[in-house]
C-alpha cells in the first residue's frame, strides 16, 4: 500500500486553496474528510502522497497558503 | 425599457452570471464549509473562485483576506462596531450613505465621538480638511469612495497618504466604485474596503464583503456575528482565522457562484474599459441635461470626477412625480428621493425633497442616454413649453 499523508488546515477555504495550488504544481492531491484519529481545526483535509510532502510544503509556501501541519498515515 | 438604476443594483447581469447561478442551484446541492463530500468540495471551490476573483480585482495578495458578507452594509458594520469604543473618535464626511451614518449615530450614543468633515457643494472632500479633523484619539477614518447620490469620487489615495504616518486606518465604502472605478488596496493605501457584489461587480444581490489589506492586523477587530463556520467545531470560541472569523453561518453560495462569474467578467472586460464606457454615457447625460431648461444638476458635473451617477431636479414637477412619469410614460427606471443618504442631500442642497437620479452601468448605451434625455426634455417642457 502506498503511504499517504494528510495536510491539516484551519478552514475549508484553506483546504480547497491548497488543493488548487498542489494540483497546479502537478502533485497528487485529494480532498478528504479529516481522519477521526487526527485532531484538526477543520473537517476537510488534503490527502497527498507521503513521498511528496516536501514538494507540497514548498508549493504551499511559495503560494502563501497556510496550513496547520502534515501527518503521515497508513 | 431603459434601466437607469444601476447605483441601486446593476442590470442586466452578464450571461455567465445567469449560467453560474443556475448551475450552482442545479448541480451543487451542498453548503460550502460544512462537509467533505464531493458536492461540499465543489461548493467550497466555488467560494474560493469568488474569493480569488475579488482579491485580484482589489489588489489583495491573500484571497483569505476577502471576507464575504450579505452586503457592503454588513461589512461596514463589522468594522465600525468592531473597532470603535467609547472615547474613540471617528472621522467621516457629510456625503455618507446611511450604511455609514446610521451605525455611527448608534455608536455616538455609546460614547464614540464622530467628526464630520464638510464637503463642497459638488460633494467633493478635501484631503487636507480630513487631516485637520484628526485628533489624538482618532481611531478610524471612514469615507464613501463615491457618492451614491451624485457620483462624486473622493480622493482616497491622498487621504490615505495623510493617515499613514499617524497609523490611523481607513475604511472605504466602495459600494459605488467596485468594478467601475480603479480600486486597489495596495496602491491606494486602503486598509479596509467594504464592497457590494451586485452593483458594479455585476453579481446577484445578497453578496458583498470586506477586503482587508495584506498588512492590516485583524487581531483588534472582533467579529460582528458569531456562529458555525465548519472549523473548530469542538470549541465555543469563534475561530480567529481568516476568513472564518467573520463568516459565521451558511454562506450565500448561489450568490457567490454568480459573483465569481461576474468579477471574472469585469476582469476580462477590464475596469478601465468599463470606466471609459460609463464616462462616455455620463458625459452625454451631463451635456444633455445642461441643455434642458428648468433643470438643476447636482454634484461635480464632470464625467472625469464622478461615477455614472447623475442627480438633478426639474421645476416642472416633484422628483417623485418625475420618476413616476419617466417609468409609466417613457419606460425609464430611475430612483427619486433621498437615496438613503440624507446627509449627502443636505450637502448638495436637495434636502428634504431629494433629487432624480439616473445611474448608468456597464451595459447602458449612448442610445439609452439619448432616449432618457428626450424624456426629461419632454417632462421639463410641460411647464416651460
Amino acid at each position: 500500500m502506498v503511504e499517504s499523508a494528510v495536510i491539516l488546515v484551519h478552514t475549508t477555504s484553506h483546504a480547497v486553496a491548497a488543493e488548487r495550488v498542489l494540483r497546479q504544481a502537478g502533485l497528487q492531491v485529494k480532498l478528504v474528510p479529516t481522519p477521526r484519529h487526527l485532531s484538526s481545526d477543520c473537517g476537510m483535509a488534503v490527502r497527498i502522497l507521503a513521498g511528496e510532502q516536501s514538494a507540497c510544503q514548498r508549493a504551499l509556501e511559495v503560494a502563501g497558503v497556510l496550513y496547520d501541519r502534515m501527518e503521515t498515515i497508513v | 425599457m431603459i434601466y437607469l438604476d444601476n447605483a441601486a443594483t446593476s442590470w442586466p447581469k452578464p450571461e455567465s452570471v445567469l449560467e453560474a447561478t443556475s448551475r450552482c442551484l442545479r448541480d451543487v446541492g451542498a453548503s460550502s464549509g460544512r462537509s467533505a463530500h464531493r458536492w461540499a468540495q465543489q461548493a467550497e471551490r466555488i467560494r474560493l473562485d469568488a474569493r480569488e476573483a475579488v482579491a485580484e480585482l482589489f489588489g489583495v495578495s491573500d484571497p483569505m483576506r476577502v471576507v464575504f458578507t450579505l452586503n457592503a452594509t454588513t461589512a461596514i458594520n463589522i468594522v465600525l462596531f468592531g473597532l470603535l469604543r467609547a472615547g474613540d473618535d471617528v472621522v467621516t464626511s457629510d456625503m455618507e450613505h446611511n450604511a455609514v451614518a446610521r451605525p455611527l449615530h448608534a455608536l455616538a450614543e455609546r460614547g464614540v465621538s464622530v467628526s464630520v468633515v464638510p464637503c463642497g457643494l459638488d460633494g467633493a472632500l478635501d484631503a487636507g480638511a480630513v487631516e485637520q479633523h484628526l485628533r489624538p484619539n482618532t481611531r478610524l477614518v471612514v469615507i464613501n469612495h463615491a457618492s451614491n447620490v451624485c457620483g462624486t469620487v473622493q480622493p482616497v489615495r491622498e487621504i490615505a497618504a495623510r493617515l499613514r504616518p499617524r497609523g490611523i486606518p481607513m475604511l472605504v465604502d466602495a459600494a459605488q466604485t467596485g468594478g467601475c472605478w480603479p480600486v486597489d488596496l495596495a496602491t491606494d493605501g486602503i486598509d479596509l474596503l467594504a464592497f457590494s457584489g451586485h452593483k458594479g461587480l455585476l453579481g446577484p444581490t445578497g453578496v458583498g464583503g470586506l477586503a482587508i489589506a495584506d498588512g492590516f492586523d485583524v487581531g483588534f477587530l472582533p467579529p460582528l456575528v458569531y456562529g458555525g463556520t465548519g472549523s473548530r467545531s469542538d470549541e465555543e470560541i469563534q475561530p480567529d482565522v481568516l476568513p472564518d472569523k467573520y463568516e459565521a453561518g451558511t454562506p450565500n453560495l448561489v450568490g457567490l457562484a454568480g459573483l465569481a462569474a461576474s468579477v471574472r467578467y469585469v476582469l476580462g472586460r477590464g475596469v478601465r474599459e468599463i470606466r471609459e464606457h460609463e464616462q462616455r454615457v455620463t458625459r452625454r447625460l451631463l451635456n444633455g441635461l445642461a441643455e434642458i431648461p428648468g433643470l438643476r444638476v447636482f454634484g461635480a458635473g464632470d464625467h472625469e470626477r464622478q461615477t455614472a451617477v447623475v442627480a438633478f431636479t426639474t421645476e416642472a414637477c416633484s422628483v417623485s412625480d418625475a420618476a413616476s412619469r419617466l417609468d409609466e410614460d417613457f419606460g425609464i427606471l430611475c430612483r427619486a428621493g433621498l437615496h438613503c443618504a440624507p446627509h449627502a442631500h443636505r450637502t448638495l442642497g436637495t434636502f428634504p425633497h431629494g433629487a432624480i437620479r439616473f445611474s448608468a452601468g456597464a451595459f447602458t448605451t449612448i442610445g439609452d442616454a439619448e432616449h432618457a434625455l428626450k424624456a426629461v426634455a419632454h417632462l421639463a417642457a410641460m411647464r416651460h413649453g
